[in-house]
């Protein structure tokens, strides 16, 4: 059996508990640490993917227990391509926190890598309670980090935080509850093949155990009506972190597609409908949202949720040739995003004490450069041609056919355009004179960069991207061999 | 047995909800408290509820679940660490906004929304 598919589980854990030991003063060597993990982890994903990309499904059994009775880790090409997505973000945005911004605080460097593990975990595990501890890992990782730096606005956005996912994580327990209760089971494969077959009494209670997942996940992807945290947490977070959250509401995707892919599909759908209209609401607020913004931060963090109501719209559309456009857009918006999110940061610093509000004020030291990456990550994240957001969009267009849904992502395109460019053309061309910001260092530019080529390079290898979407797809579509890699071959 | 349970639950999470939506950060703290504790006893629960049975296998004719009992310690123990932070920050909240108010405002009307923009 093969031991990789734990290390990206186990790598964070251990540089992270490396972190805590360490001396707090000694900033190179928590750096150094930080950085060999993440690349460790990059090295280890290429690796996943490599071993997924076959159609083989890779089941690890913890304590070498057999599938339903012990806690399996499952890889597929879903959960391999999530893990990839997630090293290579997570890179850039540590170079930049390692330039300065991980010395506010203490421990950022630990908070770091926890946070890591448990969005790792996530997206490897089999089993539904395991997936709750690894939520509350990355959740505990991530309230740390996003009150990271202090400040009066950071930590009312996280008190508001806090309290919401608290009440999101009783609501998870009780879904697990009912499904326990009704199934008799917390592992994926076996929920999913109990679920064909449950009582005629029980099929309520297991119906509304699946809806409150819906709202757990919702919670954690930012959907309506449960985003308002985002905007205020995301833009009052360090930039680094900001973009490595920017994974974070695809964590509460990801497990709403695993769920319905494995559990729902096989059975009459249970609250699609009422996620496909939420998905547009949400698509038509954050555009609001985005015109209304007040910081580029705050943009930025409607666009995030922008991208969210596009996904969950497309996912529960219910047109299985929507799962390869909406999984390429996905890849695409998380990359983007968290360069905008940096590069948001890069405007602050080099605007001085107006930040990155979106007023007149001191021309940014070196903006010229700053104002073309804008431009690029601008016409990625909209969807204009020829960046990836296009090819995403237009697959998107293409695979489902719903006019509201037409008229809701033009619509979308078109206020991003507004927003983006007013901000744009605010922040870099209405200036009031020299600045006494900070100009931006190599390092922070290299970790923008590295972020906003992956979308020309997406564009690019377009076609490949969506055949790799498109190979994904295929295997979500038949969680048959899901459920048999995991139970074995006699279990159904 | 099982009505009383299902009472009990119904008090903590109805007063648990009740709190979370209070306006200062102690009730809210107090009310996530409720809210947890109701959840763990639904958690333990659904495993069905035997009186005086053991939870191991081959003890007794009879054995209740051990399985949620398994989760409900793991549930405890993140719900108790969860609100020992929440607790830190609400103190933190009220350091730095010198208020326990949830949005960090004052009491007196009309001066509202001082708390920046979002």
């Amino acid at each position: 059996m093969s031991h990789w598919i734990i290390a990206p589980v186990l790598i964070p854990c251990l540089a992270g508990l490396l972190l805590l030991l360490e001396v707090r003063e000694r900033h190179r060597l928590r750096r150094f640490t930080g950085l060999l993990s993440c690349a460790a982890l990059l090295a280890v994903s290429v690796v996943l993917v490599n071993q997924a990309w076959d159609g083989a499904y890779t089941v690890y059994k913890l304590g070498n227990w057999e599938a339903p009775f012990g806690i399996v880790l499952v890889l597929d090409r879903f959960s391999a391509l999530m893990v990839l997505l997630t090293a290579v973000l997570a890179f850039p945005a540590l170079v930049y926190a390692s330039c300065g911004d991980d010395r506010k605080g203490a421990n950022f460097h630990g908070l770091f890598q926890f946070q890591l593990m448990g969005i790792n975990g996530a997206f490897l595990t089999g089993d539904l309670f395991n997936l709750f501890v690894f939520f509350e890992v990355l959740l505990i990782a991530s309230y740390g980090l996003a009150l990271h730096g202090r400040g009066p606005a950071r930590v009312k956005a996280g008190l508001h935080y806090v309290v919401l996912n608290l009440v999101g994580s009783g609501l998870f327990l009780i879904a697990l509850g009912l499904i326990y209760g009704t199934t008799g089971t917390l592992n994926m494969a076996d929920v999913a093949v109990k679920a064909q077959s449950l009582p005629v009494g029980d099929t309520t209670l297991f119906s509304v155990a699946l809806l409150l997942l819906w709202v757990v996940f919702g919670l954690k992807a930012a959907l309506f009506p449960l985003y308002f945290w985002l905007p205020a947490t995301y833009a009052n977070a360090t930039p680094a972190v900001a973009a490595l959250f920017a994974i974070m509401t695809k964590v509460g995707i990801y497990a709403m597609v695993r769920v319905m892919a494995l559990i729902v599909a096989p059975i009459p759908p249970i609250g699609q409908q009422a996620l496909w209209w939420l998905g547009l609401i949400t698509l038509g607020l954050a555009c609001l949202g985005a015109l209304g913004a007040k910081r580029l931060g705050t943009a930025v963090a409607y666009l995030v949720v922008m991208s969210v109501g596009t996904l969950i719209a497309a996912f529960s559309a219910g047109y299985g040739a929507a799962l390869a456009p909406a999984l390429y857009y996905l890849v695409h918006s998380t990359l983007i995003c968290g360069a905008l999110f940096l590069l948001a940061g890069l405007v602050a610093r080099g605007r001085g004490e107006v930040g990155d509000r979106l007023v007149a004020g001191p021309a940014i030291l070196g903006g010229g450069r700053l104002s073309l990456l804008f431009f690029v990550g601008a016409i990625a994240v909209i969807g204009l041609p020829p960046l990836s957001g296009f090819i995403g969009k237009v697959g998107l267009l293409r695979t489902v056919p719903e006019p509201i849904y037409w008229l809701l992502l033009l619509v979308a395109g078109l206020c991003g355009v507004i927003a983006l460019s007013r901000a744009g053309s605010t922040l870099f061309w209405r200036t009031t004179g020299e600045s006494a910001g900070l100009r931006p260092s190599r390092r922070r530019l290299f970790a923008v960069l590295w972020l906003l080529a992956l979308s020309p390079a997406m564009a690019l290898w377009g076609e490949a991207g969506l055949q790799w979407a498109e190979a994904v797809a295929d295997q979500l579509r038949q969680p048959h061999g899901y459920v048999q890699a995991v139970l074995g071959g006699g279990a159904q | 047995m099982e009505l009383l349970v299902a009472i009990i639950i119904g008090v903590l999470v109805t007063s648990g909800v009740y709190l979370c939506l209070r306006a200062r950060t102690f009730p809210v703290v107090m009310g996530l408290t409720l809210l947890s504790y109701g959840v763990n006893v639904f958690l333990f629960s659904m495993g069905g509820l035997k009186m005086d049975e053991v939870a191991v296998v081959g003890m007794s004719e009879n054995p209740t679940d051990p399985l949620p009992q398994a989760l409900v310690l793991t549930a405890i123990v993140i719900g108790f660490a969860m609100t020992a932070f929440l607790v830190v920050l609400a103190l933190r909240s009220q350091g730095e906004h010198y208020t326990d108010h949830v949005d960090g405002r004052d009491d007196v009307p009309g001066r509202q929304d001082e708390g920046g923009e979002a």
